[in-house]
């Protein structure tokens, strides 16, 4: 279908876009790969967008402390073809890789796909495996009490993502990313994120409304890991919905296959 | 009040916000190559160059593209003079009823320019977010093989 009609703003800064949303019922558009499907579906009728693609000055990728700040506007093709991102953080390289298509990631942007939330998409996944800040125009909030539920955040109306903080990586952490989709560049059935240093991190995405952590099949993972029983616990930790896409136990199925293949890859690349 | 530039040509419209810019290729400049098919980003028949980089044309409203420089299939060549992927997809036979093709095309051109594409894995995965409806994938990966290597190393991008 066609969008309805909205009222369009082009800000050329933040406070004059934070002036525009507040109190307007207002969304923000930036990549809109999320979120004009979603007009053009008439899910939703919103009075006014507020385009902030035409605010400089958000489209980077920094050193910080041997981590990485991010600009919300940063283009997941820009993050597919980081060198620095692929040095510092090659587990959101690899995952990168997974992301749509060349011409969705050609328009969608870090910053959107975070605020939009799809619970089976990579970005927030890699965010909370990765243990991102989120700058905002208000404050710092840390991922893991970001997401409230399914496309559900905890920004406010009129506050705008703007800075992906990504702390460093302990030297020699190993990683691994797993996804399996329909179609290569799909939405995730389901996807598995881990990290593996002195602790390991288990993410998954698409089996519950938010991604979520794993900690109890993280703290089964040692230095001597049984990373079958890892595994095990990560398939019993979760409790997916059926879909049309896969039935729950599909799902649990991948958890345990991805988990496992994930960790195995993980512990061979960690020093 | 907008301005871009198609196919090197400049032009100037008011529009309104939703008008998407499928439809203002479409129905504004009457560019009707770009063909619309899903209007939800998933099929890729509507997909066009924008500032160099392939967007789906249906996620886009005409107003986020001021001032850009938009290139569509009717860019890429003539009947007469055809490019040489179109050219391509002729001898590999890569169309049937035609309607993906200039998605097919915007998004092979994207692809030559950006990837190695030394595998056909690389291509089909490249392809993978346009829908071909008579299934004719085969030929239309055939056809942008054919053109590898050559695509750059003897400027056949006239862009």
């Amino acid at each position: 279908m066609k969008p309805p009609a909205f009222e369009y703003l082009a800000p050329a800064s933040l406070d004059e876009a934070v002036a525009a949303l507040a109190g307007q019922d207002a969304k923000i558009l930036a990549g809109g790969q999320s979120l004009v499907p979603m007009l053009n579906f008439r899910l939703l009728a919103p009075p006014l967008l507020v385009d902030i693609t035409r605010i400089p000055g958000l489209d980077y990728i920094e050193d910080w402390d041997g981590g990485l700040r991010i600009g919300a506007l940063t283009r997941h093709y820009t993050l597919e073809t980081s060198p620095l991102v692929k040095a510092r953080f090659p587990v959101l390289h690899a995952a990168m890789a997974h992301v749509a298509h060349l011409a969705i990631r050609n328009r969608g942007t870090i910053g959107g796909s975070l605020c939009h939330g799809d619970p089976a998409a990579e970005l927030p996944g890699l965010a909370l495996l990765l243990d991102a800040h989120l700058k905002t125009t208000k404050r710092t909030i840390p991922v893991a009490e970001f997401y409230q539920g399914a496309l559900a955040t905890a920004l406010g109306e009129d506050e705008i993502l703007t800075e992906i903080m990504l702390p460093a990586l302990p030297t020699g952490t190993g990683w691994g990313f797993e996804e399996f989709a329909r179609r290569a560049g799909d939405f995730a059935l389901t996807a598995v994120g881990v990290t593996v240093g002195a602790e390991a991190r288990i993410v998954v995405i698409g089996a519950h409304e938010t991604p979520m952590r794993l900690p109890a099949a993280e703290a089964l993972f040692t230095d001597r890991a049984d990373i079958a029983a890892v595994a095990e616990a990560a398939r019993d930790e979760v409790t997916p919905n059926s879909d049309l896409h896969a039935s729950a136990d599909y799902r649990r199925h991948l958890v345990e296959v991805l988990t496992r293949r994930a960790l195995t890859a993980a512990w061979e690349r960690a020093a | 009040m907008i301005k871009v530039t198609v196919n090197g040509t400049a032009y100037e419209r008011e529009v309104e916000p939703r008008l998407l810019l499928a439809d203002f290729l479409r129905h504004e400049l009457g560019l009707t190559g770009t063909h619309v098919g899903c209007e939800q980003g998933v099929c890729g028949a509507c997909t066009v160059i924008l500032n160099g980089d392939s967007v789906r044309a249906c996620l886009c409203f005409a107003v986020q593209a001021d001032g850009a420089e938009i290139e569509t299939v009717e860019g890429l060549g003539t009947v007469e003079n055809l490019n040489p992927l179109q050219q391509a997809f002729q001898k590999h036979h890569a169309l049937q009823c035609g309607f993906c093709t200039p998605g097919m095309l915007m998004t092979g051109v994207d692809l030559l320019r950006k990837y190695p594409l030394a595998t056909d894995g690389e291509i089909r995965e490249g392809l993978s977010g346009n829908l071909c409806r008579c299934t004719g994938y085969e030929h239309i990966v055939q056809a942008i093989r054919s053109v590898v290597g050559d695509w750059n190393k003897h400027g056949m991008d006239s862009k």
